[in-house]
C-alpha cells in the first residue's frame, strides 16, 4: 500500500491529518498496523488532556504487543474515535481512515514541520532489512 | 508462504502468516500446521532405561505399560526448580523416546548424559538432529495426515491421545500444543519439506508462532521460560499433577519439594475490563500480591487472558486487580484450561 501524500507522518509511524479549521487527526500507519498485527485494544486519550509532542497519549495492542502512540505536535485533545473500543480491528483494515484521537495544536508551525510521505517512506525502507 | 520471521532462540520462526486471529480459529475449527523442528528428539537406549527415567523425572514412567504410550513430566534440579518439561515414549524396554524444548535442548541433554554417567552409564543417550517435527492440530489433523501418508493409517488410527507409533521414516504420535485432536509427526529432515508442501496441497495451512501461543494459553499449557524456569517448583507451576509424590520411589527434586511446600499456585484469569492481560504485569488480590505469567487476548472468548502465579489462598471464583499501565482492572480467577476442542469451557 502507498503512503498517502496528502498526511504528515511522525517517525513513530502515526499518521497526521490536518482538518480545515487546524485541528489535527492522528492515527497510526499501514506499515506499523502490519508490525503489530490483529488489533485488540485502543486505550484513547480523555477528551481535555493538554499534552506534550513525544508524550505518550494512546495505546494500541495487538494479539501480540503493546504499542504506545505519541503526540506528533504538542496540543490539546479534543476528540477519541469511541468506535475503536468495539472495532480495534478497523486499524488493520482501514488504518488511515482509523483514526485515533484529535488534538487542537498549540502551534500550526509544528504540524507543517512534521514528515511528508517521501521522507516518512524513506524511514520504512530504513527500517527494513 | 508469506510468513512474518523473529528470531527464537537461534531459529528463525514465522510469528504468522497472515492473521493471527485467523490462524488460531482456523486450528480451532479445522486444522493448522506448525513447523516445530526446533524441538529436539533425544531418545535412551539400553538396558535399565525406563528405572533410569522413573529417578530423572517428577512424573513415574512406571505408568507407562503400553509400547507408544506418552507421558508429560518435569525434570527437575536437585534444589527443586524446573530444568524443562518434556514427553516421554516408552517404545520398549530398551528405548524410550524423550521430547524436550529448543531453548533447553543442549543443557537437558548435558543433564541426562551427567546423570546417567553416575546412575546408568550403560545407557545411550542420542540428541536425533538427524529428524524434523510437524505438529498438524485440529479436528480435521487426522484425516488431513492420512491423506498424504497413507501408509501410516494402519498403525496410527488406533492411536489414543498421548499415545504414538513408529511407522518406520515417520514416528507418528497423537500429541500436539493446542488442545486440539492431532498429531505430531517426527520424520528424516531430508524429506520434512516434501511432507510440508503435501500437506498444503492438501489444504492443511501453516500457522506461525503467535497463534500457537494463544492456543496453549487457551488450552492452559505452559510455556517453560514463561510460566517456569529453574528458579521455580512445578507445585507452584500448575504442573503438581506431573509431580508423583505418593509413590516411594524417589527422584531427583523429589526431597526439596517436600521440604518446601509451595506458598503459590497458577491460576487463570479473564480480564473483566477492557484491555490486554500481558506477563509480568502484578495481580493485587486480599492475600498479597501475584503476577501474570502469560497473557494475551483469548480469540475463542474473545476476551484477554492469563495464567498468573498467586498466594494459594486465593480461590477460583475471586475477583482481582491487575496493574496495566496507570489503571487498577478487574479480573476474575477461573480454573483453566479455558478452551478446548474448539469451544471455550470457561466464562466470565
Amino acid at each position: 500500500m502507498s503512503i498517502p501524500s496528502n498526511l504528515k507522518y511522525v517517525a513513530t509511524h502515526e499518521w497526521v491529518r490536518t482538518e480545515d479549521d487546524g485541528t489535527i487527526t492522528i492515527g497510526i500507519t499501514q506499515h506499523a498496523q502490519e508490525l503489530l498485527g490483529d488489533m485488540v485494544f485502543v486505550e484513547a486519550p480523555a477528551v481535555g488532556r493538554k499534552i506534550k509532542a513525544k508524550e505518550e497519549v494512546a495505546v494500541v495492542e495487538s494479539v501480540k504487543a503493546a504499542a504506545d502512540v505519541y503526540a506528533p505536535v504538542s496540543g490539546e485533545v479534543i476528540a477519541a474515535n469511541s468506535e475503536l473500543d468495539s472495532a480495534p480491528e478497523k486499524i488493520n483494515s482501514e488504518p488511515y481512515d482509523a483514526w485515533i484521537f484529535k488534538l487542537k495544536p498549540d502551534n500550526a508551525a509544528d504540524v507543517a514541520a512534521l514528515l511528508d510521505a517521501e521522507a516518512y517512506q524513506a524511514v520504512v525502507d530504513s527500517e527494513a532489512h | 508462504m508469506g510468513a512474518r520471521m523473529v528470531d527464537f532462540g537461534g531459529w528463525d520462526m514465522p510469528v504468522n502468516y497472515g492473521s493471527q486471529i485467523d490462524e488460531h480459529h482456523q486450528v480451532r475449527n479445522d486444522c493448522g500446521m506448525f513447523d516445530v523442528s526446533h524441538m529436539r528428539v533425544v531418545d535412551v537406549k539400553g538396558d535399565g532405561v525406563r528405572s533410569f527415567l522413573r529417578y530423572l523425572l517428577t512424573n513415574n514412567a512406571d505408568k507407562l505399560t503400553q509400547s507408544g504410550k506418552a507421558l508429560y513430566s518435569t525434570m527437575l534440579r536437585p534444589e527443586g526448580g524446573v530444568i524443562d518439561d518434556l514427553i516421554i515414549y516408552f517404545m520398549t524396554e530398551q528405548w524410550f523416546r524423550v521430547v524436550v524444548n529448543a531453548g533447553t535442548a543442549d543443557k537437558d541433554i548435558a543433564w541426562m548424559k551427567q546423570q546417567a554417567s553416575t546412575h546408568a552409564p550403560q545407557l545411550a543417550i542420542t540428541s536425533r538432529d538427524d529428524l524434523a517435527m510437524v505438529a498438524v492440530q485440529g479436528p480435521n489433523a487426522r484425516s488431513k495426515v492420512w491423506q498424504v501418508l497413507p501408509q501410516t493409517k494402519v498403525s496410527t488410527e488406533g492411536l489414543q491421545n498421548f499415545q504414538a507409533a513408529d511407522c518406520g521414516t515417520y514416528f507418528v504420535a497423537r500429541t500436539g500444543y493446542t488442545g486440539e485432536d492431532g498429531f505430531e509427526v517426527m520424520l528424516p529432515k531430508e524429506q520434512v519439506e516434501t511432507f510440508w508442501y503435501e500437506l498444503n496441497k492438501a489444504g492443511v495451512k501453516p500457522i506461525g508462532l503467535g497463534a500457537r501461543d494463544t492456543l496453549r494459553l487457551e488450552a492452559g499449557m505452559n510455556l517453560y521460560g514463561q510460566d517456569m524456569d529453574e528458579t521455580l517448583s512445578p507445585l507452584e507451576a500448575g504442573l503438581a499433577w506431573t509431580v508423583d509424590l505418593k509413590s516411594e520411589r524417589d527422584f531427583i527434586g523429589k526431597s526439596a519439594l517436600l521440604a518446601n511446600p509451595p506458598t503459590r499456585k497458577l491460576v487463570g484469569l479473564i480480564l473483566m475490563d477492557r484491555g490486554v492481560l500481558r506477563g509480568h504485569q502484578p495481580v493485587h488480590t486480599v492475600h498479597g500480591i501475584g503476577e501474570i505469567t502469560s497473557g494475551s487476548f483469548s480469540p475463542t472468548l474473545e476476551k484477554s487472558i492469563a495464567l498468573a502465579r498467586v498466594p494459594k489462598e486465593v480461590q477460583i471464583g475471586d475477583t482481582v486487580q491487575v496493574a496495566i499501565r496507570d489503571k487498577m482492572l478487574a479480573a476474575k480467577v477461573v480454573k483453566y484450561p479455558f478452551a478446548r476442542n474448539g469451544k471455550a469451557v470457561v466464562s466470565l
